[in-house]
């Protein structure tokens, strides 16, 4: 396997994008209106509206700036508006992306007002995109990128074809030097021991033990049943799996197998080096992906098998599928069918290499099916309640 | 035709890759070995689903990629559907 030629924008950090978005970011629920308003002004920007940012503290407040400032650093992202309600949680946000050395600036409406902090805004917005309309993509390569991954609507198919068809992907690029993460610590329920013996060392173990265990005391804290009405979920059971067991050792498949993880990254945490890495997410698929775009992934693999419709507003989800009744039924969601693992008629290292091809096209610019259905599902995950 | 596939040796469960009919002399294979097998469905089980390759007892564990996936909870006799009815989670 040798790396492969894409043509991708080259940020100013170094970092490659795949997409050139203008984002227009509210810090908070109250500033979602102003930056709707802006995206609708100026054509070719995209608002990303979203609930909290308000009274947050604690660790939920830092995972809130991390994801915040995580998303308008992605390489995805050309430039970024940020408006907020007062000027300090703002220039916060700012300052963090800024960092990366791309355009942003930031607007308050204490003392202004919306339509004044609208209209100041727009006209940066004006500028900004108009600017990121004439950047060039370059040539670049495929183990540049940062994949996340991560299966939704799963079923038994997605353990026998779609997942290891992700995982064949994962070894071949951890393998040219790319970056990875995996997730949905909840789903590694069963499975876990799997987990643990891909970790590249001992402290690397320890620390995805400890990521488990956590969450899993949190489950046992907060659960009124077994479950089972929500992991597996009503979509999993139709699809034929019947314990968390099940769901988890098929989840396993898109870690491959030969990569170790060297490393455990809290939620949008960005990785430090490439290779793989796994972050402590939670399995619901528009919060988890939302997680991984904050931490600078550029392209999603979603296996399904019963069809889960996510997307993102920012980072590209391409999805596949081993189930041929999925394939079938709901063809304008799946980038790519893998269903013919199932018959025999197609090796997992035919599938990955297909996968490849999907990656390398959507890199280069092919929309994938969420985006071109206009699947925007952009959510931050939350610890708790705000004070 | 392939009718169900299994993933390891282990399995005492195997998955439907096409619907199948109550009765029906199935082709399947071991994903591990890349044998083939044979196996008599009791029931009828859809794309996706389960059924079970030996007979098993409440208290039983059933075997999937060569893993635990859960408790029997009700009688299960060969070829018969394993799914939520009859299978429970060890864990939660």
């Amino acid at each position: 396997m040798t790396d492969r030629k894409i043509h991708a924008f080259r940020r100013e950090n170094g970092r490659v994008g795949v997409r050139n978005h203008v984002v227009i970011l509210p810090v908070d629920d109250i500033s979602n209106a102003a930056c709707e308003a802006v995206a609708n002004n100026i054509k070719g920007t995209l608002a990303l509206p979203h609930a909290y940012g308000r009274l947050q503290f604690g660790e939920d407040f830092e995972l809130f700036f991390r994801t915040m400032i995580g998303i308008g650093s992605n390489p995805n992202v050309a430039a970024v508006v940020v408006i907020g309600i007062e000027a300090g949680w703002t220039k916060r946000i700012v300052d963090g992306i800024a960092k990366t050395g791309k355009p942003v600036e930031g607007f308050s409406i204490e003392g202004h007002g919306d339509i004044r902090t609208i209209a100041d805004a727009s006209y940066k917005a004006k500028e900004f995109v108009q600017w990121a309309s004439e950047l060039q993509r370059t040539e670049c390569k495929l183990s540049e990128l940062y994949i996340s991954v991560k299966c939704g609507e799963s079923d038994t198919t997605t353990g026998l074809a779609s997942c290891p068809t992700v995982g064949n992907v994962l070894d071949k690029h951890c393998a040219l030097g790319g970056t990875a993460s995996f997730g949905e610590t909840t789903e590694l329920t069963g499975a876990e021991h799997i987990v643990a013996a891909k970790a590249a060392n001992e402290e690397v173990r320890k620390q995805f033990m400890a990521a488990f265990e956590d969450y899993t005391r949190l489950v046992f804290r907060e659960k009124t049943n077994d479950l089972s009405e929500s992991q597996p979920t009503k979509g999993n059971i139709a699809g034929g799996l019947s314990t968390i067991e099940e769901k988890a050792l098929g989840n396993v498949e898109k870690l491959g197998k030969k990569t170790k993880f060297i490393g455990c990254l809290k939620p949008a945490e960005a990785p430090t080096k490439s290779g793989m890495w796994f972050m402590d997410t939670s399995s619901a698929a528009a919060e988890a992906v939302t997680l991984w775009a904050a931490s600078g992934a550029v392209v999603h693999l979603f296996p399904t098998g019963q069809g889960n419709v996510i997307g993102n507003p920012i980072e590209p989800v391409i999805k596949l599928s081993g189930n041929p009744k999925t394939v079938a039924t709901m063809k304008e969601h799946i980038d790519l069918d893998v269903a013919p693992i199932l018959q025999g008629e197609m090796t997992l290292d035919q599938a990955g290499d297909a996968l490849i091809e999907m990656v390398v096209r959507t890199a280069n610019g092919r929309l994938t099916a969420a985006e071109a259905l206009g699947h925007r599902e952009f959510v931050m995950t939350k610890l708790y309640r705000s004070a | 035709m392939i009718h169900f596939l299994i993933h390891d040796s282990a399995d005492t469960v195997a998955v439907a890759v096409t619907d199948l009919a109550a009765g029906a002399e199935c082709t399947g294979r071991d994903l591990s070995t890349n044998k083939t097998l044979t196996a008599k469905t009791a029931e009828a089980i859809p794309l996706g689903h389960k059924f079970a390759l030996r007979d098993f007892a409440v208290g039983d564990t059933a075997i999937k990629y060569g893993c635990e996936i859960g408790k029997v909870v009700q009688p299960i006799r060969a070829g018969q559907h394993v799914h939520v009815h009859n299978l429970k989670t060890k864990r939660w």
